[in-house]
């Protein structure tokens, strides 16, 4: 493994571990305070213990995510030396605002978990509000510094050297708005679709507690289902706008090889020798008709710039339809979601316990929001090579001098590998075991007893 | 390139706020993984007790107190980006370390606290806390010795200079290693305090009294040890140290402060301790920095020569004021809630 291939590794590690946090930070404060702020209006006590217990579980993925990025910020100087010699001062300032957002988070977060008796009710609830506020606004401040690096600004470049530094207009770059919208409402269709599927699972296994499940599942649902029906829109507008501002990463994600008229290519793996795709459904003519408004116009292929300064189009092109494809799922499942809630208020259908078929889908969609954003970050990243900022330095420029650099990516994979099953085994043991599992005492989890068990919302022989 | 006294500039500002983030994070992370430390050597009759006050005095604060690290890095790779870059390339090995410790101790604490209380399980998480707790410090102090002592310069990596050369022996030095003792004393002694303090029940503050005056003492020998190593390996950091008024001055405040400390323990005047305990960390941390001005990464640049343009300088300050006041009532608030009540803490009531 070359250095640069260990570094490239290593930063993809991480980054894709440390997403999988991210998304939850974002999504789970807004789901706890949804839950609360439906308690307090009057609502059933069950929602407060589900609040209590989502909160629970976030304190332990929002540990992780803390510490994932912290190791992210030194990683950027540790391997990406050249990059951050050149880019720190344009790139600076969202940082520094994300910063600010991440002590926000923090702290509101502390008072969230810990002050539950502390603090009046309302002002536990502003804190989670706060706590879901700024967890997003992290997120869209490091989204802009990701999306300074696809459509670098703000600087001028004469030989080699930077002048003219402009820190607000790098921070809005052309690719900011598109890549922030279309990443924040991601977390929230994935986390929202996560937490539906994880309470269909539960209510699909016969559990004692389907109150319990329905609140969860319907809250997942309401944070959900309207992100992942603006998901592919939002999606489409990013992808006119890569048409324009980065076509060569367009034309890899679609596997458009040669400039001219552009299909949409239905999966397949695309073969750079030959320039074709195999195994792969065509239709001819259906992006030039998408993003020029005929079949004939011409589109930018792979060929359009040397082969050198080509992306790798394989993965590129296969993580894209793993994300379209989870899109369209998702997006069907919420539209089958609107429709089945109007038929029920009319008193048509099933009730949500004995719809089997539906909390199948939903426990199918569980994981696939988080598919979609690590697919949806190897487009963006992958799809940029090789340039690690766009048409001004290459990845293979910025890496660190070090040599041996495999030796931090294996001791970094293991250590994340580690956490990830401690993370996973805990959060089934604490909190999804203690909630089925008949041998425990009755309760949502040991610490969390469920105030009563009416033969309401016991369990159907099923 | 000139060593001459500079005027105060934009980027003395920045650097300055820099300083007073790492005053931060040492005064209450450092206190978090002090807390690691007495965890590790939990002992007597009350050791659970011992255990469970640590866990909750750092449960509901220690993320919060962890941003001040990456508050300085930010800055850092904002304002000196060239700075982040050759440290981060020389120093590879320790930082990398570091993180894996910082990793640990985060997840490990994090994962005990929420895991169940009584078994096996919970001891491991423990001691992978426990231990974690004790190494990073270690790493964090070699870090900025290895800075101030002036054995990595800003110079061109090339094919001259063997690996072991470049990347290991900077910071393999008595010097950086005595800062890094210094640093883990110095944290253990700040947390042993504060609990001393911050418990009601007689016994643990008395366990906690006798584990500051241990580590004070701890504390006074390392910084001798540091200021002897200086001589050799950091001439910089021993000339700063040894020469002029404000030397002196500094030398005076710290042992002052420190003095004082013990004497408040041993009276029992516990605010009056903790108060010492935090003058003492702080004089010791702007004595080094003191020392190493106008120098940011000695003997071959200051802080002038590396700074980034000024506007970028400009918009990370005015970001800083505008959090300023933002976050300092939100720490109070946090602080309010959480600390100087002197009530025993539920952990995670709830
Ligand atoms: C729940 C997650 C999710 C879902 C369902 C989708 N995406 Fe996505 N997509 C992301 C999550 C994501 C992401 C992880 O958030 C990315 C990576 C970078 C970014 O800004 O967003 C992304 C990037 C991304 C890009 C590249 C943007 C760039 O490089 O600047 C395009 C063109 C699309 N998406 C298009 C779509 C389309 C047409 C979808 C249709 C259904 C779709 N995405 C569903
Ligand atoms: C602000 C956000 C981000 C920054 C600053 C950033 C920066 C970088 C850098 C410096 C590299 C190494 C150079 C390269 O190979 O392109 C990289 C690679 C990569 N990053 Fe990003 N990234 C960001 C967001 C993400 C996220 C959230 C993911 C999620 C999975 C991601 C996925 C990857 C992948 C897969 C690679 C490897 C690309 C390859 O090997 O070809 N990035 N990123
Ligand atoms: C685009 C992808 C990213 C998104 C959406 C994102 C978002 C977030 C969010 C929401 C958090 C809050 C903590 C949590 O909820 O777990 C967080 C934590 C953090 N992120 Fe990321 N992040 C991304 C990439 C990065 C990168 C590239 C870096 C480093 C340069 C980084 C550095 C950090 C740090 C240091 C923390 C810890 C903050 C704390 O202690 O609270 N993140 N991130």
């Amino acid at each position: 493994m070359t250095d640069l291939l260990a570094a490239r590794s290593q930063m993809a590690m991480s980054l894709g571990f440390h997403i999988l946090f991210a998304v939850v930070g974002i999504g789970m404060p807004a789901l706890m305070a949804v839950a609360e702020w439906r308690y307090l209006r009057g609502g059933d006590p069950l929602l407060k213990e589900l609040a209590k217990r989502w909160a629970k579980g976030t304190a332990i993925l929002f540990a992780v995510g803390a510490v994932s990025g912290t190791v992210l910020s030194f990683e950027l100087g540790l391997l990406w030396p050249t990059f951050m010699e050149h880019a720190g001062g344009i790139i600076g300032m969202p940082f520094s605002l994300e910063g600010l957002a991440f002590f926000t988070e923090a702290i509101f977060l502390g008072i969230y978990l810990y002050a539950w008796d502390r603090i009046s009710p309302r002002a536990h609830l502003a804190a989670g509000v706060v706590v879901a506020v700024s967890g997003a606004l992290s997120g869209v401040f490091v989204v802009t510094a990701n999306a300074w690096m696809n459509t670098p600004a703000g600087f001028t470049l004469v030989d080699g050297v930077i002048s003219n530094v402009d820190p607000i207009a790098a921070m809005l770059n052309p690719a900011a708005f598109t890549q922030v919208l279309h990443m924040t409402i991601a977390a929230y269709a994935a986390t929202g679709f996560a937490t539906a599927g994880i309470h269909a699972i539960a209510l699909l296994r016969g559990t004692p507690h389907r109150a319990f499940h329905r609140h969860a599942l319907h809250i997942g649902l309401l944070v959900g289902v309207p992100a992942a029906l603006l998901q592919p829109l939002s999606g489409d507008l990013s992808a006119r706008h890569l048409a324009e501002f980065q076509p060569v990463k367009f034309a890899a994600m679609e596997a458009h090889h040669h400039t001219g008229p552009a299909p949409f290519v239905i999966g397949g793996w695309p073969d750079v020798t030959t320039g074709e795709n195999r195994f792969a459904i065509e239709i001819p003519g259906a992006i030039s008709l998408l993003m020029t408004g005929s079949a004939t116009g011409s589109i930018p292929g792979l060929d359009s710039v040397p082969p050198e300064d080509q992306p790798p189009v394989g993965i590129v092109h296969v993580a894209f339809q793993i994300m379209v494809g989870c899109g369209v799922v998702m997006m069907l499942v919420g539209l089958y979601t609107i429709v089945r809630g109007w038929r029920r208020r009319r008193g048509l259908g099933t009730p949500l316990p004995n719809d089997r078929w539906y909390l199948r889908a939903l426990a199918f969609c569980a994981p696939l929001g988080f598919i979609a954003v690590e697919a949806g970050w190897t487009v963006t990243e992958v799809g940029r090579q090789p340039w690690i900022i766009q048409g001004v330095m290459r990845t293979a420029d910025a890496v660190s001098p070090m040599p041996g650099l495999v030796v931090p990516f294996v001791g970094f994979t293991l250590l994340y590998f580690g956490l990830a099953i401690a993370v996973v085994w805990l959060l089934y043991r604490q909190i999804i075991k203690t909630g089925v599992d008949g041998t425990m005492r009755p309760g949502i989890t040991q610490e969390l007893p469920l105030p009563r068990i009416t033969p309401a919302t016991s369990f159907p022989t099923a | 390139m000139s060593p001459e006294m500079p005027l105060i500039t934009l980027p003395h500002a920045v650097a300055g706020v820099m300083v007073l983030s790492l005053n931060a994070y040492v005064l209450l992370a450092g206190a978090d993984f002090g807390g690691g430390v007495w965890d590790l050597f939990a002992r007597g009759p009350r050791r659970d007790e011992q255990r469970s006050a640590i866990a909750d005095a750092i449960g509901p604060i220690w993320e919060a107190n962890h941003v001040w690290l990456i508050l300085v890095v930010v800055l850092l790779f904002s304002c000196f980006p060239r700075a982040f870059s050759h440290l981060s390339t020389a120093l590879h090995i320790p930082i990398t370390l570091m993180l894996v410790g910082i990793v640990l101790r985060g997840s490990a604490f994090t994962f005990r606290s929420y895991d169940r209380q009584t078994d096996a399980v919970q001891r491991n998480w423990g001691r992978v806390f426990a231990i974690a707790s004790v190494v990073t410090p270690v790493l964090l102090g070699i870090c900025l010795g290895a800075v101030a002592s002036g054995a990595v310069p800003l110079v061109p990596i090339d094919g001259t200079r063997t690996f072991t050369e470049v990347y290991v022996r900077p910071w393999i030095t008595p010097f950086s290693l005595s800062v890094g003792v210094l640093a883990l004393a110095l944290f253990a002694h700040l947390a042993a305090v504060y609990l001393a303090w911050e418990r009601p029940e007689p016994e643990l503050k008395q366990d906690f009294r006798a584990r500051a005056l241990v580590s004070a003492i701890a504390v006074f020998m390392t910084g001798t040890i540091t200021i002897v190593f200086a001589r050799a390996d950091a001439p910089l950091v021993y000339e700063g140290l040894t020469r002029g008024f404000t030397a002196i001055g500094m030398h005076t405040a710290t042992a002052c402060a420190g003095l004082t400390g013990v004497w408040a323990l041993w009276r029992r005047r516990w605010l009056l301790a903790v108060l010492a305990a935090a003058a003492q960390a702080t004089f010791l941390l702007w004595g080094w920095a003191w020392s190493q001005f106008p120098w940011l990464v000695p003997p071959s640049h200051t802080i002038t020569d590396l700074a980034a343009p000024r506007i970028t300088q400009q918009l990370v300050l005015s970001v800083l004021g505008v959090g300023t006041v933002i976050l300092l009532p939100s720490f109070v608030y946090l602080f309010r809630i959480f600390k100087g009540r002197g009530t025993v803490f539920k952990q995670l009531d709830g």
